[in-house]
């Protein structure tokens, strides 16, 4: 289990996230849903220790997560790459081996089967040789998940990874994400769209400056807790719909 | 063409010649390959940076007798720690860090080499010398281009995924700061090296004008360098073989050799596609 303990994260004084505590399971694929600015993406950033915390602690397995950094990896938005880089689809699923390989080592053989396993499971294999700036948005995004599962992490964070994909895509990364759940990882989602949230996570955590509410799908995904994460209007959308089809 | 068999058979005779063509190349390989990281950071104006902040080194190691790469690499390195400093410990942006820190130690470069005034001069300091070099410099030029081959050989992957993808690389551990530094010192080693041939007002051409090159040809990191370095090279004879046939300056023959290529390639590579050699699309 990863727990986050009482942690406040902060940016020039301002809090971001004050004592926030917060469960994901292993086993489960856990969504994350706020409007914007609520601090999704600075708790995983302080879960993947990109920032520092001020205060309280991210542990795994009771130990602290910045001793088992390699285990974890990240699916960040693709919004923040270049994507005229020379190098090609092959070599970015193959830079998913760097953790393991360490300085000083050079991707082998096994590592360069492995990258190609991986792509074979995304459904890229035909496009390997091709540069990055060439692929469509879900096919980049694949790529991008294909070398999360080179690196053989047990937590895997996905920040908004079905922003501006095709179905396709994002039915093959659901299919991968389940495999992840199969196998025992803890897989963390921060998420967008509402309308897929039962559908798609097991767990889930409502955030809004903090966190509103975490557990299981049926128990957190409420009008109360949506209510009071995003508005009651949204809350009224969502949910009086449901109980007018049930 | 004649001028081209006469400029070989002076190249024969003359020891001097031979240095600077010698240097030139030297320079022109090791910069395309660290400028090759320089223009996929985006980090072209902290090369140019760089190359204006060692000259209170220079300056100083002329005054105190020790070795120019070493007073250069100080200052190189403290302007890059000032500039990282400044843009990490305030809202103002980065470019705007390194505009005001390299300014102000290049203005203090002049005030020391005006001091130092007997010792050193400052035109070929600010345009390079090419056809003065020492067996000492050819020496230390050989040196940096071994340990930039180097530094590049051992850390080729962590430089490749910092350039392309740094917040990956720090989710798994890297110490990105590090290399960042790393590669900085390497910078400054290089603009000392190319000071002679191209000055330091130019010692930034020499660094994002091949790579920038390379970089139209190629959709692969390994690639790119090899080309950069080629293209550095190759823009250093032609330049020298315009210097000595036209009486043009040196420095500002290999750049401009280094510019017209790049022109050569900006209408031709395929990666512009002005020419359409091959429509590249992706397919969905």
């Amino acid at each position: 289990m990863l727990v986050v303990k009482n942690l406040t994260v902060a940016y020039d004084d301002s809090p971001v996230l004050t004592d926030v505590t917060v469960h994901f399971d292993a086993g489960k694929i856990t969504g994350i849903i706020g409007p914007n600015g609520a601090g999704k993406s600075t708790l995983i950033k302080a879960i993947l220790g990109l920032i520092k915390v001020r205060q309280g602690s991210v542990l795994y397995q009771d130990c602290p997560i910045h001793t088992i950094q390699k285990q974890i990896a990240y699916v960040e938005q693709r919004k923040d790459l270049d994507l005229n880089f020379p190098i090609n689809v092959f070599d970015v699923v193959l830079t998913g081996t760097y953790g393991q390989l360490g300085v000083f080592h050079n991707p082998g053989q096994k590592a360069k089967q492995a990258s190609l396993a991986a792509l074979e499971q995304v459904g890229l294999s035909a496009f390997s040789k091709r540069q990055i700036g060439q692929l469509s948005g879900g096919q980049l995004q694949r790529v991008f998940v294909a070398r999360a599962i080179v690196q053989e992490a047990a937590i895997i964070i996905l920040d908004e990874p079905f922003v501006g994909i095709d179905l396709q895509s994002e039915t093959a990364i659901m299919g991968i994400m389940k495999q992840w759940r199969d196998a025992g990882k803890t897989i963390i989602v921060i998420h967008h769209d509402l309308n897929k949230v039962s559908q798609y996570f097991d767990d889930l955590v409502v955030m809004n400056h903090g966190v509103v509410d975490y557990g299981p799908v049926k128990k957190v995904y409420n009008a109360q807790n949506i209510t009071q994460a995003f508005s009651a209007d949204l809350s009224t959308v969502l949910f009086d719909d449901q109980a007018v089809a049930k | 063409m004649t001028s081209i068999s006469v400029f070989i058979s002076v190249l024969g005779r003359y020891e001097f010649l031979q240095s600077a063509l010698l240097t030139a190349v030297m320079v022109g390989i090791m910069s395309g390959i660290v400028g090759s990281f320089i223009i996929l950071r985006g980090m072209s104006l902290m090369g140019d940076a760089i190359s204006h902040a060692v000259l209170p080194g220079v300056a100083i190691a002329y005054m105190l007798g020790i070795n120019v790469l070493l007073g250069a690499s100080v200052f190189g390195i403290l302007a890059a720690l000032l500039i990282g400093f400044v843009a990490t410990h305030s809202k103002i942006k980065t470019d705007t860090s390194i505009g005001v820190v390299f300014s102000a130690f290049y203005a203090l470069g002049f005030i020391l080499i005006s001091l130092a005034e007997s010792a050193t001069n400052l035109h070929h300091i600010l345009f390079g010398n090419i056809l003065a070099v020492s067996d000492q410099d050819i020496m230390t030029t050989a040196i940096v281009l071994g340990l930039v081959i180097l530094f590049v050989s051992f850390f080729f992957k962590e430089l490749l995924i910092t350039s392309f993808d740094t917040t990956y690389a720090q989710t798994y551990g890297l110490k990105t700061q590090v290399l960042h530094y790393g590669l900085m010192l390497v910078l400054t080693l290089v603009t000392v090296s190319a000071l002679q041939t191209v000055g330091i007002i130019l010692v930034v051409a020499m660094l994002i004008t091949p790579a920038a090159t390379a970089f139209l040809w190629t959709d692969r990191l390994v690639v790119m360098l090899f080309l950069a370095a080629g293209i550095g090279a190759l823009a250093a004879i032609s330049g020298l073989y315009f210097s000595y046939t036209l009486n043009w300056a040196s420095g500002p023959a290999i750049v401009l050799a280094a510019a017209v290529l790049f022109a050569f390639s900006f209408i031709c590579s395929p990666k512009q596609g002005f020419l359409k050699w091959h429509p590249r699309r992706s397919v969905e």
